[in-house]
Parts: C-alpha cells; sequence; structure tokens
C-alpha cells in the first residue's frame, strides 16, 4: 500500500510498496540485494551493483548525521497549510545513504545544526482520515510505538 | 571532420508575455536569426525545438512552432531535459550536421512558463526531484538549490551576502539588455530585505520564471564561410555534455554540481583550452547558489572560492573572467527552454563585437554552462571566433 506514504503520493505503485506498511508499524527499511548484499535506502527492488532482481528487507536504526537543510517558505501545491517547514538532508548511520524529511517539533529551529545526530521516526498524519504515514527527523533518544506483526 | 559554425542568431524580449502564444514568441527570434543569417527558410534542411512541454496547454509543438514558421515539410524534433533543454537542441542541432544528416539547421529554444500560478511551477519543478521519495516532502527547485547553498556555507565559509552580489551583479547587466526582463539595477541592502524562499535563499537569489525565445542557426563549414561573407563566423569547438544522480540522495556531495564539472573538463579538451583561456561566460544562474558553484565548477575559480570570486569582482568585466553580462538568468529571466539558446547566442554576439555597452573588450573565447534540473543534466559549449 505505497499511497499510504506522505501527505501527497505522487508514485503509488512500487515493487517496494510494503515499505509503507513497515513504516505504519513503526519500522524503517531498507533493501538488501539477495545475490551480492548490497544495501540501498531509499529501497530498491533491483540492485545497482549487480542488476539482481531479488531483494529482503533490512530494518534500519534511523540514526543519521545532519549533511545539509532548508527552511522552505514558499510551497508547491498540496502543501501551503504545512509552510513553513524545514527540509533535513541526513547521513544515515547504518549503511551510506542519505535520507531526506522534515524536522520534527523535538527540534527547535534555533538548535538545527549541520552535522548534528538526529533519529529518523516513523509518523501517521493523525488529522487525515485515510492512512497518511511519513518519518520525521527528531532528537536521538525519541521513542515511538512499533507493532509486533512486522 | 568537418567544423560547425553559427551563421544567425535571433532573441525575443523575455519576461511576462501575455501578448503572445508560445509560436509567436519563437516566431520573434526565428525572424530575427533568419535575417541575422540573410537565408531564407527553403535553405534550412531541419529545426529542433527546446522547449518543456509540460508549461504547455498545447501538445507536441514542434508541430505547432514549424507550421506557424513555414518551416514544414522538413523534419522537426523536440529536446527536453528540463532547464538544459535549449542545449540539448543545440547539442542535437550539432550532431544533425556533424552527422552530415543536414547541412543548416535552425535552433529554437521557446518557453511560456507564466500561464500557470507560482505555486504549480513550484510543484512542477520540485517535481525535478525523485517524486517517490522526495517531493512528498515538498521539495520546491529554490528549496533543493538551498540545500546546496547551505552546505557550502558550512564547507567553504561562504557567506549568503556573496551569493546575493551575484544578484546584483547580474541586475547590473540585466539593466543594459533590451530583452531583459528586469532592466533595473538592484543594491545589496535591496536583496537583502526580500521575502526568504527557502532559507538561505531570499526572493533575489532566485532567477525570475518567464517566457521567451531564442533562435541560433547552425551551419556545415562549407555552408558557414559561403554565407558569412561580412560577419565573423563564430565556431562550436567544444559540445560536451554530462549526466548525474536524479536525487540528492545519492549525490557524491553537495557543494558541487559533478556534471557540470565533467561537461567542464571534457569541452575544454575538446577544444584545447583552459579556463583562463575564456574571455566570457554564460552560466546557469538559476539561483546565486548555482553561479557560485559554476565559477567553481568550470575552473575559474579553486573550489571553495566561488564567493572571493564574486566578492573580489572578478566575474564583472574588467575582472578575471566576466560572467552573465547579460544579465544572466536572474535578471534577463529564464523561459527554460530558451536560455540555452539564448546563452549561445548571448556569446555570438559578444564574440563578433556586437554586444554594446556590455562588450567584452577583444572576447575570441566563449563559453555557455546550460544546466538541467540541479545538474542532472549538464551542457558546456566552448565557442571561437576566428
Amino acid at each position: 500500500m505505497f499511497k499510504w506514504f506522505g501527505k501527497v503520493n505522487f508514485s503509488p505503485y512500487t515493487k517496494v510498496a510494503d515499505f509503507a506498511q513497515f513504516l505504519k508499524d513503526g519500522y524503517l527499511m531498507g533493501t538488501k540485494c539477495k545475490k551480492c548484499g548490497a544495501k540501498s535506502f531509499p529501497p530498491r527492488a533491483d540492485c545497482g551493483v549487480c542488476m539482481h532482481d531479488e531483494f529482503e528487507f533490512i530494518e534500519l536504526t534511523g540514526a543519521g548525521t545532519l549533511h545539509t537543510y532548508t527552511k522552505i517558505e514558499a510551497a508547491p501545491t498540496g502543501f501551503e497549510t504545512l509552510a513553513p517547514y524545514i527540509v533535513g538532508l541526513i547521513d544515515l548511520d547504518d549503511i551510506p545513504c542519505r535520507l531526506l524529511a522534515w524536522i520534527g517539533d523535538t527540534i527547535k529551529e534555533d538548535e538545527i545544526k549541520i552535522g548534528m545526530k538526529v533519529q529518523v521516526v516513523p509518523k501517521v498524519f493523525d488529522e487525515l482520515e485515510n492512512i497518511k504515514v511519513y518519518y520525521c527527523l527528531e532528537k536521538p533518544g525519541t521513542t515511538w510505538g512499533k507493532t509486533k506483526s512486522s | 571532420m568537418s567544423k560547425v559554425g553559427i551563421i544567425g542568431i535571433g532573441h525575443g524580449v523575455f519576461g511576462r508575455r501575455s501578448d503572445a502564444t508560445v509560436q509567436e514568441l519563437a516566431f520573434e527570434a526565428f525572424r530575427s536569426a533568419l535575417k541575422d543569417a540573410g537565408i531564407e527558410r527553403k535553405d534550412l534542411d531541419a529545426s529542433v525545438i527546446g522547449s518543456v512541454p509540460e508549461y504547455h496547454k498545447q501538445r507536441s509543438l514542434p508541430g505547432v512552432v514549424t507550421e506557424y514558421l513555414g518551416l514544414q515539410p522538413k523534419p522537426t524534433w523536440l529536446t527536453e531535459v528540463a532547464c538544459a533543454s535549449g542545449s540539448a537542441a543545440m547539442r542535437t542541432g550539432w550532431m544533425a550536421i556533424k552527422s552530415g544528416a543536414h547541412n543548416i539547421v535552425a535552433i529554437i529554444g521557446c518557453q511560456k512558463m507564466t500561464e500557470l500560478e507560482t505555486p504549480e511551477i513550484l510543484a512542477l519543478m520540485g517535481r525535478v526531484g525523485e517524486v517517490q521519495w522526495e517531493s512528498i516532502y515538498g521539495t520546491t527547485f529554490p528549496g533543493y538549490y538551498a540545500l546546496f547553498a547551505h552546505r557550502h556555507m558550512h564547507e567553504f565559509g561562504t557567506t549568503h551576502d556573496q551569493m546575493l552580489q551575484v544578484a546584483v551583479k547580474n541586475h547590473f547587466y540585466g539593466a543594459k539588455n533590451k530583452y531583459a526582463f528586469f532592466q533595473k539595477e538592484i543594491t545589496l541592502e535591496k536583496a537583502r530585505d526580500s521575502e526568504t524562499v527557502a532559507s538561505p535563499l531570499q526572493v533575489f537569489d532566485c532567477c525570475v520564471n518567464a517566457d521567451g525565445a531564442a533562435c541560433v542557426i547552425l551551419a556545415t563549414e562549407d555552408h558557414a564561410k559561403a554565407l558569412c561573407k561580412n560577419k565573423p563566423i563564430v565556431w562550436l569547438d567544444g559540445m560536451a555534455s554530462a549526466t548525474a544522480s536524479m536525487s540528492v540522495l545519492r549525490r557524491p556531495n553537495l557543494y558541487s554540481i559533478p556534471s557540470a564539472e565533467l561537461a567542464g573538463a571534457q569541452a575544454y579538451e575538446m577544444a584545447g583550452v583552459k579556463p583562463s583561456d575564456i574571455n566570457v561566460a554564460e552560466v546557469h544562474d538559476c539561483f546565486t547558489i548555482a553561479e557560485i558553484m559554476a565559477y567553481e565548477n568550470l575552473g575559474f575559480c579553486k573550489k571553495g572560492e566561488g564567493g572571493k570570486f564574486i566578492q573580489e569582482r572578478q566575474s564583472y568585466i574588467g575582472g578575471k573572467t566576466p560572467v552573465n553580462v547579460d544579465g544572466g538568468l536572474k535578471a534577463k529571466g529564464h523561459p527554460i527552454g530558451a536560455t540555452g539558446v539564448s546563452m549561445t547566442a548571448e556569446i555570438t554576439k559578444q564574440l563578433r563585437g556586437e554586444a554594446g555597452e556590455r562588450q567584452v573588450p577583444n572576447a575570441r573565447i566563449g563559453l555557455t554552462h546550460n544546466v538541467g534540473g540541479i545538474g542532472q543534466y549538464t551542457f558546456v559549449q566552448i565557442l571561437r571566433r576566428d
């Protein structure tokens, strides 16, 4: 159900669709190639290294380091009511990959600094009727619930 | 292998052109180029249209443009690589001549952007990032370059004031360009006072969406020599292009555009020149930080010294490498499909000595640097006058 991912979703169908179910259950997942073992975030179905087409999901801790950021004041269609929002780009600690997300409420704007440690936290848009999941950058040590079924 | 020369250039007024359709804009630039070349429509073997289709209600632009311009039944095609679509048209036109398929080809960059509202344009342009993992966070085009700006500041100590000095320079020269959207100088204080779009970038860090068209006519060496009896021929000596990852998640760093470094190096090698040989350059200043990175990526200064380069006025006429002395995207406006062709037309004008009060004295070798998206595509051309 990849259409769950994001407030506005532009690509509802993908071979890594289970990512959204995992996220809803509280797990941030990357992928691992079943042949060469190359790890990816964002998840990818087809290996960029050896071109093998079988993968498995792997759980990531979501610990990372802020690489750069911006506070977006002029928002595009579909995001006007959320503006202004701060987008952070981080380097993940687990694997040499990056992730982009909003900086959440636990980090104050004047605390934001390139190089700071952050925690990726799975979230659900409470105010929306349909299921909408995403992830956010919060202070290290922030906790959240996980569903055992995943 | 025979060289490819520029025999004609044409440029329309860039701006909010509520008076014209996209084919009418194309007509303005095309008619001027034809007159400049001293040829007739029947002399053309083909036309290439550089444009980004999403902005137009009209589908399949080459058909409507070539019909309005009276270029049928000769072949035509469209090139699209976001903001570098014009230079992609230049490249395929150059390839068509190099291959021997055609002798004389018209390159027409044309774009109508202002029929869409700004949030729609922000949404469209933001989706030049990866929609699956990035656009869901409301990323915008200024937002992407803002990510580069903050990292460049962190890495090299570049200041936001240095970025705004790029805007001051480009408005200074835009004021001297009758085709520019903003023909008005600005002060640093005025730039500092503008609203924030995506921190640290403010309104005056951003180029303006515009409507407009530009045209360049290319010919084989033999045809160029036969046709350009009374004016200098400008030759395409270096034609390079490179790509980089769609997503910022997979870029080697966030303070440089790797496709620009690669295309720049290839163009210098092909033309047999080095950065210090460039007398005048047109670079892709969609945002002020982009011009600073361009100085570095093209070797006009060392990596990390782009901020200093503008602060010391090295990109003004009289400095080491005059850059965007027609106003750049910032003041001239950025009708995305037309921009690359406009750059080539401007450098041609400079190399012919026809740039009037913004002429770089004795310019013989020039460069264009046209970036698509956030550097997913870069085209670098090196032009030389005989």
